[in-house]
């Protein structure tokens, strides 16, 4: 294990400066996730267009560097992309971080993919992967319509 | 009391954990385990294993008696008058959910007051909680002041003629603040009102005395007084166990049982249904032992010693800012570092073999009145040294440093 691969220059950047915080007014979807073990909650925040276009997205709340980091990347790259590909990223995304050694989706470009890369290692620390999927699950259930809070524990 | 000899009594600590030598804080959640309480387990389950209490055979009646000398050290170590007003538990929650679900059947009805604390662990609000739901009873909270304690007054304040039981911890497992028990159990008493208390924190490291504190019920978790999971303790007044109704049905705990009805067995046995954690039971009476050994007001001057240490380091380490400050504290510090998240600070720590907790300890309640989504925690034990919050120090620093602070 090692540290440098966890705290990442870029994961330290967007942890303490993290793009997308807040909300805006005429958001069309939403859902909230929290992770009860740790206190971290997010709030996402989307507005999807009539050709299912994200034409804007941001998300409220608190956590770790890893987590916050994972939203705030996570918000800048779905940006622009149309519902399916979203949900293609954010499979593409789990996967990796659960299994899969590279990202494999072509909607990405390299250095997006390279970005998104950078939260690879909390693949090492076990304890730590809920922190960086929470947006991601939270963001598929905006999308979804669901009601339900997204839990990182059962 | 040589603090290497005894670490050396604690197995984990022989071995490198991921190539570091382990410096262990986080006592508070559950304290490492000494070599003759994990042999008592072995030796039990290889040599003299049987289920206790029901069997005439020899190895029944030599594991019930061994049972049941644990009884009478916890017994003698809390200085309780009798020995039946020990029970055993899984834990220190089964203890409180024992009190809180026989008392509330009992004693309680819509309208009543059940009074806890802003400090109080989820096990001593959630018991409650099912109460609030189940008979529309209503929980007030002794709030705690800016230092991290919460005073006789503020129990005071909170008492009306409805309160029907107090419940509060002996020591806060987030500020360590110890509270003025004994008083509050004087005031409680001249009020009629009777006092639970949770004793998870204070067991481990305070001395205790049933007698003088005279509560009316202590909760003990046995897995932070170096014993094993799985095993708890409810002291309760005799007068009390004997008028409250019993808790979980089975076998053990009854005297007759007919297809017309049943009748309930004598104390201790009424409160314990079923098969124990025999195993553990017995080998708590090591762990009893263990602390007998060294002393209590030993391990006490200890931790002091060691908190003082930990305080005046951590207070000249720039943006660390520990949570409360109580005058009476117990050996824990928990923390917050400014631009880092608790959980990143565990994370980095534990990367040095630092081991602290992250988290709301389940405290939330508590942790919502700071306003902090989480704090980390170092906490003590009697093994730790000075040496341990050294390197706590200095994998601050490293996390500082990480962070660019």
């Amino acid at each position: 294990m090692d540290l440098k691969d966890l705290y990442q220059e870029i994961i330290l950047d967007h942890g303490k400066n993290p793009r997308n915080l807040g909300k805006f007014d005429n958001y069309n979807k939403d859902a909230k996730g929290n992770n009860p073990l740790c206190g971290d909650n997010v709030h996402v925040y989307l507005r999807l267009n009539e050709n299912k276009k994200v034409e804007d997205i941001a998300f409220e709340g608190h956590g770790c560097a890893i987590s916050m980091a994972s939203a705030s990347i996570m918000t800048d790259m779905v940006r622009g992309k149309e519902e399916k590909e979203v949900k293609e990223i954010v499979t593409d995304f789990l996967g990796m971080i659960k299994e899969k050694d590279s990202l494999e989706t072509n909607i990405l470009k390299d250095d997006e993919k390279t970005k998104l890369m950078s939260l690879s290692g909390v693949k090492q620390y076990p304890m730590r992967v809920k922190c960086a999927t929470l947006s991601w699950h939270t963001l598929t259930s905006a999308l979804d319509n669901s009601d339900q809070i997204v839990k990182t524990e059962e | 009391m040589n603090i290497d000899d005894i670490k050396r009594e604690f197995p984990i600590f022989d071995d490198k954990i991921q190539n570091n030598d382990l410096v262990y804080l986080d006592s508070a959640n559950s304290s490492q385990k000494p070599r003759v309480v994990v042999d008592r387990i072995y030796d039990f389950y290889t040599k003299e294993f049987s289920n206790v209490g029901r069997s005439v055979h020899y190895l029944a009646v030599a594991a019930t008696n061994l049972y049941e000398q644990t009884r009478v050290s916890v017994q003698k170590y809390i200085n309780a008058k009798d020995k039946d007003e020990i029970v055993f538990t899984k834990g220190a929650t089964e203890a409180i959910n024992l009190v809180a679900n026989t008392f509330g059947q009992k004693y309680l009805s819509e309208g009543d007051e059940v009074l806890l604390t802003e400090l109080e662990h989820h096990s001593n609000y959630v018991p409650w909680h099912f109460l609030r739901k189940a008979k529309n009873i209503k929980i007030e909270f002794a709030e705690i002041n800016d230092d991290g304690e919460v005073t006789l007054e503020a129990i005071e304040r909170k008492i009306t003629n409805k309160t029907k039981i107090i419940s509060v911890s002996h020591l806060s497992n987030v500020t360590g603040a110890i509270l003025p028990i004994k008083e509050i159990v004087e005031l409680a008493h001249s009020k009629n009102i009777p006092v639970l208390i949770d004793g998870c924190q204070g067991a481990p490291h305070l001395r205790l005395d049933m007698q003088d504190i005279d509560c009316d019920f202590y909760a003990i978790s046995g897995h932070k007084m170096y014993g094993p999971t799985g095993i708890g303790v409810l002291y309760a007044k005799k007068k009390w166990l004997e008028d409250l109704p019993p808790y979980q049905g089975g076998g053990g705990m009854i005297n007759e049982v007919k297809k017309e009805g049943i009748t309930y067995g004598e104390l201790p046995n009424k409160y314990e249904a079923g098969t124990m954690a025999t195993a553990q039971v017995i080998a708590f009476n090591e762990s009893i032992k263990f602390m007998e050994k060294i002393g209590i007001q030993n391990i006490e001057k200890h931790e002091k010693e060691l908190l003082d240490y930990g305080l005046e380091k951590l207070r000249k380490n720039n943006s660390v800012n520990i949570i409360g400050n109580p005058k009476e504290k117990g050996g824990v510090i928990s923390f917050t570092i400014e631009g880092v998240h608790p959980h990143d600070i565990a994370t980095i720590l534990d990367e040095d073999g630092v081991a602290i907790r992250a988290g709301h300890h389940c405290c939330q309640i508590l942790h919502d009145k700071l306003n902090l989504p989480a704090t980390a925690r170092a906490s003590f034990g009697v093994y730790n040294t000075k040496d341990d919050i050294d390197k706590l120090d200095e994998a601050i620093n490293k996390c500082k440093k990480i962070f660019n602070l």
